[in-house]
């Protein structure tokens, strides 16, 4: 048995603590928001949020977690899909495929919530998913976009 | 172009009104659409289409049909354009859905293609889907003519309300739909002259993106059926290899195994509560294999079978013209160059997968496909039953890339699997690793190219030799000519969607046929990525043979190709060909005609004293026609250069024991946003014809870099990818 905590809710699971995190969302908690694509922690498609860190959640077992870390998941980024993130994603029809982007917007919420205004340089060092569609000039675009409408948002 | 009339017959747009919902037979969470979802939960009632293309509920909600599929290329916003343009409706509110390849072939293939390859979703339907939007706004405004009393000529629509011009009275499609689907459709119906289109030609919003920016898109490999379970599944590594034999007692015990199955000759799996338990299970079985035929197949046998296929009497010919070797014989100067591209996989990042229930009577599947009624084919056969006691949903592709469009072995995999555990449905999700090792994967080929030039330093004569595989001896030998696989030419066609862009006086373009035991298959791009990298590469080596300027070296042989040398002419102004480039950086060229559209960059690139590469700026330029949505084709060039220059810089899959040794994203890297250039977008749509947008541009992302990788170290790569090459100074 574990308890976790994710997207604010406390739950109880029944699962083998070997399991990764991401099979744990996707199959315990029916969150399948967060995507399974490489399995060894490479691709970033399965990015979540500990404590507001990337963490790649399929190298993640559940034993190494604790009821008291916050795991937030793409579904639980924002209370109505209007993280700026989503808004500027929205606003420049960021995706192709999609599969990769709650693990893109995962990251780069990220990388945010450490660099309120990331330089391309930030970006190119934390960003490190694998998008085979092609998205990046768009994703880089959005994380600036996402900057603007935080700014807009205080002002 | 002129308004074209066109005939519509008359039964095409009767058969069936069938709604879309009611054919599923389970009440689940499904992705789809607002109508097929509602349906399904029979919350709503089906209203019935206006035609095969479109319905209309009572709120003036459009739901237009796609039969292409979705997996990123933005065609669903695409095709949803052409059908709006000439149905005249409020775009704000159009929504789309899959039609089923079961009720395609119920309704006498009704929709046509669902195929979703070789960049054909618009250009290989503008003209139907169009006929069919046009068709049903002739209903719609004739359902309010005879509500109303007056002659139809005497009514106009606009974004979805019809007036009666005279009285000025109006309505809506929303509250005429349902008398205009009991209507005839009109005989004829009239296309637009393209200078009077209002969306096809705008920017607008793709249709899918908000659903995937919160988790809320559900593709093949998230979904849930009730009651249903889950499986992983190994194949036998060696190509041609067969499973000998597995010992289920040692994993039967494990948590949530329910059963372990052989699947085909060569494959087994273990069925499970959930997919983690099932993958563990699997690790942890023992599995004998008949490593059969290929157990000795390795990367430097296949290369000695395509060396000798460089030098072989036989083989057949693409292109020719004048007399190649003897203008070779006569020449002041030849070169020669041998290059050499291997195998590589598509790596969409969404696994294969697909989820089947079959009963004695019945089977369906739900799963991403590039061509829905392959997929069918391919889950009959596998289940035992004829077509029309199956059927296939589809599902957003995470990726496609040709993977999952000629072939649907995880969709067989799945039935067999299915067909074992009957009613109960069961989800095959591969992992990677086995993605990687059972691809169809972009074949391998080698080719010799030698050019002469005469005192002046033009060129007088080209032989290109072409040796390895055909994608289509293997996939789909009916699609040969007498033996001859065209498709391996493509890019160096005497004319059509892949014609040469050039006019080289004495032409001989050859192909000897090898095929290694690896399936080959169509990748994103397929022929012409290699193609283009030989031909654009080896102009680039005559030109600096000759002492001339790459740019004026290709123009001169471009007088006969305007289209090509507009993209071409295009992208060397933006990118300032001829004048000084930032300190260190270093300029290339390539130029292409695939899938019908012209294309062109020029690339901007430095080499560090490390050997390190740096892209700095692409430009690139595309003509395809007709632009139907001019800021998915920038994303699509710009998503070009990504899946080309990863194939440039890393794909590589090798081969060991008759097997692909590379297994994840560790050996078989994709390229990074830390090395992704600035690319700047130029499309330029000259009319009259339809081109493709989805591949084109890959044909000159390596190209254009490698010339400029030239320019800047004097190295000429020609073996692939460039990770092995160093490239630091001699």
């Amino acid at each position: 048995m574990a308890k976790l905590k994710v997207n604010g809710k406390l739950v109880d699971l029944d699962v083998d603590d070997s399991t990764p995190l991401l099979w744990v969302l996707r199959e315990q908690l029916g969150l399948t928001g967060t995507k399974y694509s490489c399995g060894i922690g490479i691709c970033g498609a399965c990015t979540v949020h500990i404590d507001g860190e990337a963490v790649r959640s399929c190298v993640v077992p559940v034993s190494a977690l604790d009821a008291a870390q916050q795991i937030t998941t793409i579904e639980g980024l924002s209370p109505d899909g209007r993280h700026p993130l989503q808004q500027a994603w929205a606003e420049l029809d960021v995706p192709q495929c999609g599969y990769c982007q709650p693990g893109m917007i995962m990251t780069a919420a990220a990388l945010l919530n450490d660099k309120p205004d990331p330089s391309d340089a930030d970006i190119d060092a934390r960003v490190t998913n694998i998008c085979r569609c092609g998205t990046f000039n768009r994703v880089r675009r959005g994380i600036h976009l996402a900057v603007e409408i935080n700014k807009r948002g205080r002002s | 172009m002129d308004k074209q009339r066109v005939n519509v017959s008359r039964r095409e747009f009767l058969i069936g009104s069938a709604t879309l919902g009611a054919a599923f037979t389970l009440g689940l969470y499904l992705p789809l659409t607002s109508r097929g979802a509602l349906a399904a939960q029979g919350t709503s009632a089906a209203t019935p289409e206006v035609n095969a293309w479109v319905v209309i509920e009572p709120d003036d909600t459009v739901i237009i049909r796609i039969a292409r599929s979705e997996m990123g290329q933005g065609t669903l916003t695409g095709l949803a354009q052409l059908v709006a343009e000439e149905l005249e409706c409020d775009w704000s509110k159009v929504t789309t859905e899959y039609p089923t390849p079961g009720q395609n072939l119920a309704r006498d293939r009704i929709w046509g293609s669902f195929s979703t390859g070789g960049s054909q979703g618009i250009r290989g339907s503008h003209d139907y889907v169009r006929k069919g939007g046009a068709v049903a706004r002739e209903m719609l405004i004739e359902a309010a003519a005879e509500a109303w009393g007056v002659p139809q000529a005497e009514c106009t629509v606009a974004a979805s309300v019809i007036t009666h011009q005279p009285t000025g009275r109006t309505t809506t499609y929303g509250k005429v739909a349902a008398a205009a689907a009991g209507l005839f459709p009109p005989e004829q119906v009239e296309l637009k002259d393209p200078k009077d289109w209002k969306l096809i030609g705008q920017p607008v919003k793709r249709l899918d993106t908000l659903d995937k920016l919160t988790g809320k898109q559900v593709f093949g490999a998230d979904l849930q059926l009730p009651g249903m379970l889950n499986a992983a599944i190994r194949a036998c590594p060696t190509f041609g290899g067969t499973l000998a034999a597995f010992d289920a007692a040692k994993v039967s015990k494990l948590p949530g195994v329910r059963q372990v199955v052989r699947v085909g000759e060569d494959a087994v799996a273990v069925v499970a509560d959930t997919w983690w338990q099932a993958k563990t299970a699997l690790d942890a079985l023992p599995v004998t294999w008949d490593r059969g035929p290929n157990a000795a197949v390795s990367s430097a046998s296949i290369a000695q079978m395509l060396d000798e296929g460089l030098s072989a009497d036989e083989a057949f010919v693409g292109n020719r013209n004048g007399d190649a070797k003897q203008a070779l014989q006569g020449a002041a100067k030849t070169v020669e160059a041998t290059y050499a591209y291997p195998y590589q996989s598509h790596n969409p990042m969404e696994p294969m997968n697909a989820t089947a229930l079959w009963t004695k009577d019945r089977c369906e599947v739900w799963c991403p496909t590039q061509n829905g009624e392959a997929a069918l084919q391919a889950a009959a056969e596998a289940a035992g039953l004829p077509a029309r006691q199956c059927d296939v949903y589809k599902i957003h592709l995470g990726g496609g890339f040709g993977r999952r469009g000629a072939f649907h072995d995880f969709v067989k995999q799945a039935v067999a699997i299915a067909r074992q555990l009957p009613g109960t449905p069961v989800k095959l999700l591969w992992t990677r690793e086995e993605d990687v090792q059972h691809g169809h994967y972009h074949p391998i080929t080698k080719c010799r190219l030698v050019g002469g030039l005469d005192a002046q330093g033009e060129l007088v004569g080209l032989h290109v030799r072409i040796s390895g595989q055909s994608i289509l001896a293997s996939v789909n030998p009916n699609w040969m000519n007498n033996g001859v696989d065209m498709f391996t030419f493509q890019g160096l066609l005497p004319d059509g969607d892949h014609a040469i862009s050039y006019t080289v006086p004495n032409l001989l373009v050859e192909h000897a046929m090898r095929n290694p035991p690896v399936p080959p298959g169509f990748w994103r791009g397929v022929n012409v990525n290699q193609n283009a990298i030989y031909m654009e590469s080896f102009i680039d080596e005559l030109a600096h043979a000759a002492g001339k300027d790459p740019l004026a070296f290709r123009r001169k042989l471009m007088a006969n190709h305007p289209k090509s040398l507009a993209v071409l002419n295009a992208v060397a102004e933006k990118a300032g060909w001829g004048k000084p480039a930032p300190k260190g950086v270093h300029r290339g060229l390539a130029v292409c005609k695939a899938f019908a559209s012209h294309v062109a960059a020029c690339a901007e690139v430095s080499v560090d004293e490390g050997g390190r590469l740096k892209i700095h700026r692409i430009v690139a330029a595309t003509d395809p026609g007709y632009a139907v949505n001019p800021q998915q084709i920038e994303a699509q060039v710009e998503g070009s250069f990504v899946f080309g220059l990863s194939a440039l810089l890393y794909g590589e899959c090798t081969l060991k024991g008759g097997a692909v040794e590379q297994q994840n994203f560790n050996d078989y890297p994709s390229m990074l946003m830390a090395e992704m250039p600035k690319v700047e977008v130029i499309v330029m749509p000259s009319g009259g014809f339809w081109g493709g947008i989805g591949e084109p541009t890959i044909a000159v992302a390596a190209p254009a870099v490698l010339n400029a990788i030239f320019a800047a170290t004097g190295k000429r790569v020609r073996a692939f990818p460039l990770k092995h090459t160093d490239l630091r100074a001699a």
